[in-house]
């Protein structure tokens, strides 16, 4: 579950951002819509322990994350939470099979190593990029990075999944299936999906959705 | 999947990089070693070799030269001095004993030296096969001679006169073989050991059968006296007793400290250019890890949003600093092995000595560990700012 309350950020200490509250529960779909310069990036960091807010709660998983120190949050973000960023990123010494495992890797998860790589070669089968496991990052399509990406963030069981715009350079057909895919993806994990975007198309498809508008609130011009 | 297998992904992932931190810390590492090799093995047969010879007695001429000839063997001596006027030098109440030297003659390049019992003794050398000579131009072996030249006791040879020529050959009297010595790490594994009387007798003449036995003394010349004094003042008063004379003494402790001092001007300079290149290494190492955490940026921010903490990080760029510097300390070593191996075939070849123990040596695992620990802190350097890093603004700057 998630739950923001009286969330507010600033960047300089003078003018603050000030976000909705919002809930969205277990299993549950949350779109996170707002052009651009209304702090999409910015709440995502923040409810991805990134940054840390002003004021307000964020309540993920059931963990207040404000209350964690920079270990706890570290380890939290790690075990607890999948991100697919807009660009695809990876370790590029690493090849993709080996970009999967980092998540479990850096975080401490208790998976043994037979059922990692099962678990690798699992995702990569259903998401279509089981044929360039051994591959570099660097030769796979832009369509099958971003896949690989979804997979590495769903890898290691996260409680939420966050992504970030994953549509924008999309048509509609490509954004039907990429949306398709982290829908049942995160579905068959049992996960929260929560998507940050600026892309109105996938304003019909949420009925659960926050429309963020550009709030500041800046002491100095009050 | 561990993190040391992330960190060499990465150093092989930049092949070009990592291979010249390696080299210029193999290079660095490997000039020291190999000079500390070379000293130390130095050091260890110039002390061996001069232990208690207090002085030597020779002809007129290079101090230094006599020193080397006589008691290194690695040069020609400086002439002969006459058996009459050494035995008087010998006599000397401040002098406790001295061992004469006769020689200008080879065996494949190995020195034939005429001399008494007392000089296998004064290095400890002990007879392994066979005995020590006792009749003329009965001869017994060095143990560097014996393994080299393959001569076997009963062998008989003919020398070459000369220190080194072998064309000038005494067809006319053969040495025998009677017995090897056992290894002593001194300059005795090296020599052909016989008494004086063979010496002379190799080079006698048709005079000397015409000469009365006075006449025949006070023709006989050797090369050097080993001195070793009774008294200190020996060092004070033989060089006035012998200014009128042909002869001079040397003191072996003197002239080496002066020939280290003139070594030492270019040791000292090699030994500059070689922590030249070390420094040179380390800070190719911060280049190195600075730029992979420069353009890695992006990544190391991922990894952060993976559950990794700043000092997961750290110990990843640490680690790439260790392998680095562990690798090019490895192959330093190497380098400095192959490169005594290669000084050593030299220094046998040309003067008969052998340096060539390639044991790993304490101040090498002194090097070893300060150049590991460098090598760790020009990685940390750069790692630290890891510990700065905005993970949010380096995952917006995109």
């Amino acid at each position: 579950m998630i739950e923001v309350n009286d969330l507010s950020f600033s960047y300089d200490g003078n003018s603050t951002i000030e976000f909705p509250d919002f809930k969205c529960n277990r299993g549950e779909k949350l779109l996170l819509l707002g052009d651009s310069g209304t702090g999409k990036t910015t709440l995502l960091h923040l409810l991805c322990g990134l940054l840390r807010p002003k004021s307000g709660t964020m309540n993920i998983a059931g963990v207040d994350i404000n209350s964690l120190n920079d270990r706890q949050l570290d380890k939290f973000r790690g075990r607890e939470l999948g991100i697919v960023f807009q660009q695809s990123h990876f370790v590029q010494s690493l090849t993709v099979a080996e970009n999967l495992s980092l998540p479990a890797l850096m975080s401490g998860t208790e998976m043994s190593a037979p059922e990692l790589q099962e678990r690798t070669l699992e995702l990569l089968e259903r998401l279509g990029v089981s044929h360039k496991s051994d591959a570099k990052p660097n030769d796979l399509s832009v369509g099958e990075q971003q896949r690989a990406s979804i997979a590495r963030a769903l890898v290691h069981y996260p409680s939420v999944v966050f992504v970030d715009e994953p549509t924008s350079a999309l048509d509609d057909k490509s954004t039907e299936s990429v949306i398709q895919l982290l829908e049942d993806e995160t579905e068959k994990a049992g996960a929260t999906l929560i998507i940050v975007t600026h892309d109105s198309r996938l304003k019909t498809r949420y009925k659960d959705r926050v429309e963020l508008s550009r709030l500041i609130h800046n002491p100095l011009n009050s | 999947m561990r993190l040391s297998y992330i960190a060499r992904r990465n150093l092989a992932s930049k092949p070009l990089q990592t291979a010249l931190s390696v080299i210029l810390l193999a290079f660095g590492v490997g000039m020291v070693s190999l000079m500390m090799l070379a000293e130390r093995q130095m050091t260890a047969q110039f002390e061996r070799n001069i232990k208690d010879i207090d002085l030597v007695l020779g002809a007129k001429g290079s101090p230094l030269q006599l020193i080397l000839a006589n008691v290194y063997h690695v040069d020609a001596p400086t002439g002969n001095i006459s058996l009459a006027e050494a035995e008087k030098v010998m006599k000397n109440p401040y002098i406790e004993s001295g061992i004469p030297l006769a020689y200008g003659d080879n065996y494949r390049s190995f020195r034939i030296v005429g001399t008494e019992y007392t000089y296998p003794a004064h290095y400890d050398a002990i007879v392994s096969e066979g005995r020590l000579w006792e009749g003329v131009f009965e001869v017994t072996l060095g143990h560097a001679v014996a393994s080299k030249t393959d001569l076997q006791i009963g062998d008989q040879f003919f020398s070459s006169h000369g220190l080194t020529d072998e064309t000038d050959v005494h067809k006319d009297k053969a040495f025998t073989v009677v017995g090897i010595l056992a290894k002593s790490n001194s300059v005795i594994d090296q020599l052909i050991l016989t008494g004086v009387e063979s010496l002379w007798a190799v080079h006698a003449g048709h005079d000397d059968l015409e000469m009365s036995a006075e006449e025949l003394y006070a023709s006989r010349e050797i090369t050097a006296v080993l001195l070793k004094k009774r008294n200190p003042m020996a060092i004070l008063t033989l060089p006035n007793l012998l200014r009128e004379t042909n002869m001079q003494v040397a003191l072996p402790a003197i002239e080496i400290n002066r020939l280290n001092q003139q070594f030492g001007i270019g040791a000292a300079t090699l030994r500059s250019i070689a922590l030249l290149i070390m420094i040179l290494s380390f800070a190719s190492i911060f280049i190195s890890v600075f730029e992979n955490m420069q353009a890695r940026r992006y990544e190391l921010a991922l990894m952060r949003t993976m559950g990794a903490t700043p000092f997961t990080l750290i110990k990843l760029l640490l680690l790439e600093g260790g392998i680095l510097s562990l690798f090019g300390t490895i192959c330093g070593l190497i380098i400095s092995r192959i490169g005594l191996y290669i000084l050593a075939s030299e220094v046998e070849n040309k003067f008969q000595y052998n340096i060539g123990d390639l044991g790993l040596i304490t101040p090498e695992v002194f090097l070893a560990i300060f150049a590991i620990l460098v090598g760790l802190i020009a990685a940390a350097l750069p790692a630290e700012r890891t510990l700065r890093m905005d993970i949010s603004k380096t995952l917006s700057n995109e």
